[in-house]
Protein backbone atom coordinates (compact mmCIF):
# COMPACT_ATOMS: atom_id res chain seq x y z
CA UNK A 1 0.00 0.00 0.00
CA UNK A 2 2.50 2.10 -1.28
CA UNK A 3 3.40 5.00 -3.73
CA UNK A 4 6.17 2.64 -5.02
CA UNK A 5 8.90 5.00 -6.83
CA UNK A 6 11.20 4.23 -5.56
CA UNK A 7 10.77 1.91 -2.82
CA UNK A 8 13.13 3.21 -0.77
CA UNK A 9 11.24 7.09 -0.86
CA UNK A 10 8.15 5.32 0.54
CA UNK A 11 7.83 5.27 3.82
CA UNK A 12 6.17 8.20 4.58
CA UNK A 13 3.04 7.67 2.04
CA UNK A 14 1.41 4.69 3.24
CA UNK A 15 1.09 6.12 7.13
CA UNK A 16 -2.58 8.15 5.61
CA UNK A 17 -2.92 5.22 2.81
CA UNK A 18 -4.73 2.94 4.53
CA UNK A 19 -8.65 4.66 4.20
CA UNK A 20 -9.19 2.34 7.58
CA UNK A 21 -6.80 4.41 9.63
CA UNK A 22 -7.86 6.63 11.91
CA UNK A 23 -9.62 9.55 9.85
CA UNK A 24 -7.57 12.78 9.34
CA UNK A 25 -4.80 14.33 10.70
CA UNK A 26 -2.68 11.43 10.82
CA UNK A 27 0.98 11.80 10.84
CA UNK A 28 3.08 14.72 11.50
CA UNK A 29 2.40 17.65 9.41
CA UNK A 30 5.40 19.08 10.76
CA UNK A 31 8.32 17.34 11.97
CA UNK A 32 10.18 20.08 13.62
CA UNK A 33 9.94 23.06 15.34
CA UNK A 34 11.49 24.98 12.58
CA UNK A 35 9.73 23.56 9.46
CA UNK A 36 6.57 25.25 11.36
CA UNK A 37 8.12 28.59 12.05
CA UNK A 38 9.27 29.06 7.87
CA UNK A 39 5.50 28.40 7.09
CA UNK A 40 4.29 30.40 9.49
CA UNK A 41 6.98 33.19 8.39
CA UNK A 42 6.01 32.98 4.81
CA UNK A 43 2.13 33.25 5.72
CA UNK A 44 3.05 36.30 7.64
CA UNK A 45 5.40 38.30 5.46
CA UNK A 46 2.24 37.33 2.29
CA UNK A 47 -0.28 39.11 4.94
CA UNK A 48 1.91 42.16 5.36
CA UNK A 49 2.14 42.65 1.36
CA UNK A 50 6.46 41.53 1.13
CA UNK A 51 5.14 39.35 -1.86
CA UNK A 52 2.19 38.33 -3.52
CA UNK A 53 0.75 34.80 -3.21
CA UNK A 54 1.83 33.91 -6.64
CA UNK A 55 4.87 35.05 -6.72
CA UNK A 56 5.49 33.02 -3.56
CA UNK A 57 4.25 29.96 -5.10
CA UNK A 58 6.61 30.51 -8.45
CA UNK A 59 9.58 30.63 -6.43
CA UNK A 60 8.77 27.45 -4.34
CA UNK A 61 8.12 25.76 -7.52
CA UNK A 62 11.62 27.00 -9.28
CA UNK A 63 12.75 25.90 -5.77
CA UNK A 64 11.72 22.41 -5.88
CA UNK A 65 12.51 22.05 -9.63
CA UNK A 66 15.88 23.21 -9.12
CA UNK A 67 16.59 20.98 -5.80
CA UNK A 68 15.10 17.95 -7.87
CA UNK A 69 17.98 18.70 -10.78
CA UNK A 70 20.47 17.46 -8.58
CA UNK A 71 19.23 15.88 -5.46
CA UNK A 72 18.04 12.82 -4.42
CA UNK A 73 14.12 11.69 -4.97
CA UNK A 74 12.30 13.51 -1.92
CA UNK A 75 9.91 11.70 0.22
CA UNK A 76 8.39 14.45 0.96
CA UNK A 77 10.89 14.96 4.24
CA UNK A 78 13.34 17.68 2.41
CA UNK A 79 10.20 19.76 1.40
CA UNK A 80 10.31 22.30 4.08
CA UNK A 81 14.30 22.67 3.45
CA UNK A 82 13.43 23.45 -0.04
CA UNK A 83 10.57 25.79 1.57
CA UNK A 84 13.04 27.61 3.57
CA UNK A 85 15.94 28.00 0.36
CA UNK A 86 12.64 29.48 -1.41
CA UNK A 87 11.48 32.16 1.17
CA UNK A 88 15.49 33.14 1.62
CA UNK A 89 15.60 33.55 -2.15
CA UNK A 90 12.28 35.74 -2.25
CA UNK A 91 13.09 38.30 0.61
CA UNK A 92 17.06 38.41 -0.93
CA UNK A 93 14.94 39.33 -4.28
CA UNK A 94 12.69 41.69 -2.59
CA UNK A 95 15.73 43.35 -0.60
CA UNK A 96 13.94 42.61 2.50
CA UNK A 97 16.53 40.57 3.75
CA UNK A 98 19.93 39.98 1.85
CA UNK A 99 22.02 37.11 1.91
CA UNK A 100 25.16 38.35 3.59
CA UNK A 101 23.24 39.86 6.25
CA UNK A 102 21.48 36.45 6.93
CA UNK A 103 24.43 34.29 6.73
CA UNK A 104 25.99 37.13 9.25
CA UNK A 105 23.29 36.31 11.67
CA UNK A 106 22.92 32.56 11.00
CA UNK A 107 26.73 32.69 12.14
CA UNK A 108 25.89 34.81 15.35
CA UNK A 109 22.84 32.06 16.86
CA UNK A 110 25.86 29.95 15.72
CA UNK A 111 28.28 31.34 18.39
CA UNK A 112 25.24 31.80 20.83
CA UNK A 113 24.05 28.50 20.44
CA UNK A 114 27.21 27.22 21.28
CA UNK A 115 28.10 29.44 24.22
CA UNK A 116 24.58 28.26 26.00
CA UNK A 117 24.86 25.61 28.67
CA UNK A 118 22.39 22.90 27.93
CA UNK A 119 19.21 23.92 28.90
CA UNK A 120 19.02 27.19 28.47
CA UNK A 121 17.10 29.64 26.07
CA UNK A 122 19.93 30.96 23.81
CA UNK A 123 19.97 34.63 23.07
CA UNK A 124 22.03 36.85 20.74
CA UNK A 125 23.97 39.21 22.97
CA UNK A 126 22.81 42.19 23.29
CA UNK A 127 24.00 45.09 20.91
CA UNK B 1 19.46 2.11 0.78
CA UNK B 2 19.27 5.25 -1.41
CA UNK B 3 22.21 6.12 -3.86
CA UNK B 4 23.02 8.98 -2.46
CA UNK B 5 24.38 7.07 0.87
CA UNK B 6 27.09 5.83 -1.18
CA UNK B 7 28.27 9.35 -2.05
CA UNK B 8 28.10 10.90 0.81
CA UNK B 9 30.08 13.83 -0.39
CA UNK B 10 28.58 14.16 -3.65
CA UNK B 11 26.05 16.10 -2.05
CA UNK B 12 27.37 18.78 0.17
CA UNK B 13 23.73 20.73 0.82
CA UNK B 14 25.02 23.15 3.29
CA UNK B 15 23.68 21.24 6.10
CA UNK B 16 26.46 19.21 6.12
CA UNK B 17 28.99 21.43 7.78
CA UNK B 18 26.41 22.10 10.55
CA UNK B 19 26.47 18.79 11.74
CA UNK B 20 28.46 19.90 14.63
CA UNK B 21 26.49 22.91 15.51
CA UNK B 22 23.77 22.82 18.86
CA UNK B 23 21.28 24.13 16.37
CA UNK B 24 20.93 21.77 13.09
CA UNK B 25 21.00 23.91 9.87
CA UNK B 26 17.38 24.97 8.90
CA UNK B 27 16.42 25.32 12.23
CA UNK B 28 19.86 27.81 12.89
CA UNK B 29 18.92 29.80 9.33
CA UNK B 30 14.92 29.78 10.33
CA UNK B 31 16.28 31.49 13.58
CA UNK B 32 18.29 33.98 12.00
CA UNK B 33 15.86 34.92 9.63
CA UNK B 34 12.72 35.24 12.40
CA UNK B 35 15.12 37.67 14.40
CA UNK B 36 16.01 39.73 11.11
CA UNK B 37 12.29 40.01 10.01
CA UNK B 38 11.19 40.84 13.83
CA UNK B 39 13.66 43.45 14.07
CA UNK B 40 12.87 44.79 10.89
CA UNK B 41 9.07 45.36 11.96
CA UNK B 42 7.90 42.64 9.52
CA UNK B 43 6.91 39.64 11.64
CA UNK B 44 6.02 39.47 15.51
CA UNK B 45 6.69 35.74 16.94
CA UNK B 46 4.06 35.52 19.05
CA UNK B 47 1.87 36.08 15.62
CA UNK B 48 3.57 33.27 14.16
CA UNK B 49 2.64 30.85 17.05
CA UNK B 50 -0.86 31.66 16.33
CA UNK B 51 -0.41 30.86 12.68
CA UNK B 52 0.98 27.52 13.42
CA UNK B 53 -1.36 26.93 16.02
CA UNK B 54 -4.30 27.41 14.05
CA UNK B 55 -3.04 25.63 11.35
CA UNK B 56 -1.79 22.59 13.05
CA UNK B 57 -4.93 21.88 15.22
CA UNK B 58 -7.93 24.25 14.56
CA UNK B 59 -7.95 24.16 10.72
CA UNK B 60 -6.97 20.77 10.02
CA UNK B 61 -9.42 19.12 7.80
CA UNK B 62 -12.53 19.64 9.74
CA UNK B 63 -13.36 22.93 7.64
CA UNK B 64 -13.86 21.32 4.36
CA UNK B 65 -15.53 18.31 6.11
CA UNK B 66 -18.01 20.86 7.40
CA UNK B 67 -18.58 21.91 3.71
CA UNK B 68 -18.89 18.45 2.10
CA UNK B 69 -21.02 17.87 4.94
CA UNK B 70 -23.55 20.27 4.36
CA UNK B 71 -23.85 20.21 0.39
CA UNK B 72 -24.51 16.31 1.56
CA UNK B 73 -27.28 17.59 3.56
CA UNK B 74 -28.53 21.33 1.86
CA UNK B 75 -29.03 21.12 -2.49
CA UNK B 76 -29.33 24.53 -3.01
CA UNK B 77 -25.21 24.38 -1.19
CA UNK B 78 -24.42 21.78 -3.30
CA UNK B 79 -25.61 23.86 -6.36
CA UNK B 80 -23.65 26.92 -5.10
CA UNK B 81 -20.64 25.28 -3.84
CA UNK B 82 -20.18 23.41 -7.68
CA UNK B 83 -20.76 26.72 -9.37
CA UNK B 84 -19.03 29.08 -7.13
CA UNK B 85 -16.94 27.57 -4.19
CA UNK B 86 -14.83 30.53 -3.49
CA UNK B 87 -17.83 32.27 -2.28
CA UNK B 88 -19.58 29.29 -1.10
CA UNK B 89 -16.77 28.50 1.29
CA UNK B 90 -16.81 32.03 1.94
CA UNK B 91 -20.01 31.64 3.68
CA UNK B 92 -18.55 30.28 6.11
CA UNK B 93 -15.75 32.60 6.60
CA UNK B 94 -12.94 30.21 6.48
CA UNK B 95 -11.32 31.40 3.25
CA UNK B 96 -8.22 33.85 3.68
CA UNK B 97 -6.43 36.21 1.62
CA UNK B 98 -4.56 33.92 -0.12
CA UNK B 99 -5.97 35.97 -3.15
CA UNK B 100 -7.00 31.83 -4.48
CA UNK B 101 -9.69 30.46 -6.30
CA UNK B 102 -11.78 27.91 -4.51
CA UNK B 103 -12.88 24.82 -7.33
CA UNK B 104 -15.13 21.82 -6.07
CA UNK B 105 -15.17 19.01 -7.92
CA UNK B 106 -17.77 16.37 -7.45
CA UNK B 107 -17.32 12.98 -7.20
CA UNK B 108 -20.23 10.35 -8.38
CA UNK B 109 -20.61 6.77 -9.34
CA UNK B 110 -19.41 7.63 -13.13
CA UNK B 111 -16.35 10.63 -12.10
CA UNK B 112 -13.49 10.09 -9.65
CA UNK B 113 -11.61 13.39 -8.80
CA UNK B 114 -7.97 13.50 -7.94
CA UNK B 115 -6.08 17.30 -6.56
CA UNK B 116 -2.54 17.14 -7.23
CA UNK B 117 0.02 20.13 -6.94
CA UNK B 118 2.50 19.37 -9.85
CA UNK B 119 5.09 21.79 -9.78
CA UNK B 120 4.97 22.36 -5.82
CA UNK B 121 2.54 21.31 -3.35
CA UNK B 122 -0.34 24.19 -3.80
CA UNK B 123 -3.14 23.18 -1.25
CA UNK B 124 -6.47 24.74 0.36
CA UNK B 125 -5.01 25.53 3.67
CA UNK B 126 -8.03 27.36 4.55
CA UNK B 127 -10.11 24.20 4.40
CA UNK B 128 -8.00 21.39 4.82
CA UNK B 129 -5.41 22.20 7.06
CA UNK B 130 -1.64 21.64 6.10
CA UNK B 131 -0.94 19.22 3.42
CA UNK B 132 -0.22 15.19 4.19
CA UNK B 133 3.75 14.42 3.26
CA UNK B 134 3.13 12.30 1.05
CA UNK B 135 0.69 15.10 -0.71
CA UNK B 136 4.06 17.02 -0.57
CA UNK B 137 6.41 13.89 -1.99
CA UNK B 138 7.71 13.53 -5.77
CA UNK B 139 6.22 10.13 -6.18
CA UNK B 140 2.92 11.32 -5.82
CA UNK B 141 3.02 14.84 -7.32
CA UNK B 142 5.02 13.28 -9.95
CA UNK B 143 2.62 10.13 -10.15
CA UNK B 144 -0.70 12.06 -9.99
CA UNK B 145 -1.20 13.20 -13.21
CA UNK B 146 0.75 9.69 -15.14
CA UNK B 147 -0.35 7.43 -13.64
CA UNK B 148 -4.11 8.35 -11.54
CA UNK B 149 -5.31 4.99 -11.31
CA UNK B 150 -2.04 3.30 -9.96
CA UNK B 151 -1.34 6.10 -7.57
CA UNK B 152 -5.45 5.35 -6.37
CA UNK B 153 -4.51 1.73 -6.24
CA UNK B 154 -1.70 2.63 -4.01
CA UNK B 155 -4.18 4.44 -1.87
CA UNK B 156 -6.35 1.20 -1.57
CA UNK B 157 -8.98 2.21 -4.01
CA UNK B 158 -8.94 0.27 -7.17
CA UNK B 159 -10.93 1.64 -10.20
CA UNK B 160 -13.03 0.01 -12.55
CA UNK B 161 -11.83 1.02 -16.11
CA UNK B 162 -15.79 2.48 -17.38
CA UNK B 163 -14.95 5.13 -14.06
CA UNK B 164 -13.53 8.24 -15.37
CA UNK B 165 -10.63 9.50 -13.26
CA UNK B 166 -10.18 13.50 -13.63
CA UNK B 167 -6.76 14.55 -12.25
CA UNK B 168 -6.63 18.94 -11.10
CA UNK B 169 -3.08 20.32 -11.18
CA UNK B 170 -4.07 23.18 -8.48
CA UNK B 171 -1.49 26.46 -9.37
CA UNK B 172 -1.49 29.34 -7.09
CA UNK B 173 -4.66 31.24 -7.94
CA UNK B 174 -6.87 27.94 -7.98
CA UNK B 175 -7.33 25.30 -5.64
CA UNK B 176 -9.43 22.45 -5.70
CA UNK B 177 -11.63 20.77 -2.85
CA UNK B 178 -13.49 17.00 -4.23
CA UNK B 179 -16.52 16.69 -3.06
CA UNK B 180 -16.94 12.91 -2.46
CA UNK B 181 -19.95 10.71 -2.72
CA UNK B 182 -22.15 10.66 0.52
CA UNK B 183 -21.59 6.97 1.42
CA UNK B 184 -25.19 4.60 1.80
CA UNK B 185 -26.38 4.00 5.47
CA UNK B 186 -25.94 7.63 6.13
CA UNK B 187 -29.89 8.53 5.94
CA UNK B 188 -31.12 10.80 8.06
CA UNK B 189 -27.86 11.83 9.36
CA UNK B 190 -27.72 15.23 10.88
CA UNK B 191 -24.18 18.06 9.19
CA UNK B 192 -22.23 17.26 12.31
CA UNK B 193 -22.98 13.47 12.38
CA UNK B 194 -21.57 13.24 8.42
CA UNK B 195 -18.90 15.81 9.02
CA UNK B 196 -17.31 13.90 11.67
CA UNK B 197 -17.24 10.83 9.14
CA UNK B 198 -15.85 12.70 6.18
CA UNK B 199 -11.55 12.55 5.75
CA UNK B 200 -9.01 14.73 4.42
CA UNK B 201 -8.27 11.57 2.03
CA UNK B 202 -11.42 12.01 0.40
CA UNK B 203 -11.71 15.56 0.25
CA UNK B 204 -8.09 15.73 -1.98
CA UNK B 205 -9.79 12.38 -3.77
CA UNK B 206 -7.26 9.49 -3.14
CA UNK B 207 -9.97 8.19 -0.17
CA UNK B 208 -14.14 7.88 0.17
CA UNK B 209 -15.95 8.43 3.12
CA UNK B 210 -16.85 5.10 4.34
CA UNK B 211 -19.04 4.39 7.57
CA UNK B 212 -16.50 3.81 10.66
CA UNK B 213 -16.84 0.11 11.28
CA UNK B 214 -19.97 -0.43 13.36
CA UNK B 215 -21.60 3.32 12.77
CA UNK B 216 -24.75 3.02 11.08
CA UNK B 217 -25.26 -0.95 12.41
Amino acid sequence: MTISCPPEADRTVDLTALPALPRDDAGPVFRAPWEAQAFAMTLELHRRGVFTWPEWAGTLAEEIARAKAHDAWDDGSHYYERWLAALEALVARKQVVGTADLSQRVDEWDRAARATPHGQPVLLPQR
Amino acid sequence: MSDDHHHPHDHDHGSDSAHDRPLSGPALRVKALESLLAEKGLIDPKTLDEIVDTYEHRVGPRNGARIVARAWTDPAYRQRLLANATEAIAEFGFIESHAEDMVAVENTPQVRNLVVCTLCSCYPWPVLGLPPAWYKSDAYRARAVLDPRGVLKAFGQDIPEDIEVRVWDSTAEMRYLVLPERPAGTEGWNEEQLASIVTRDSMVGVGTVILPAGAGA
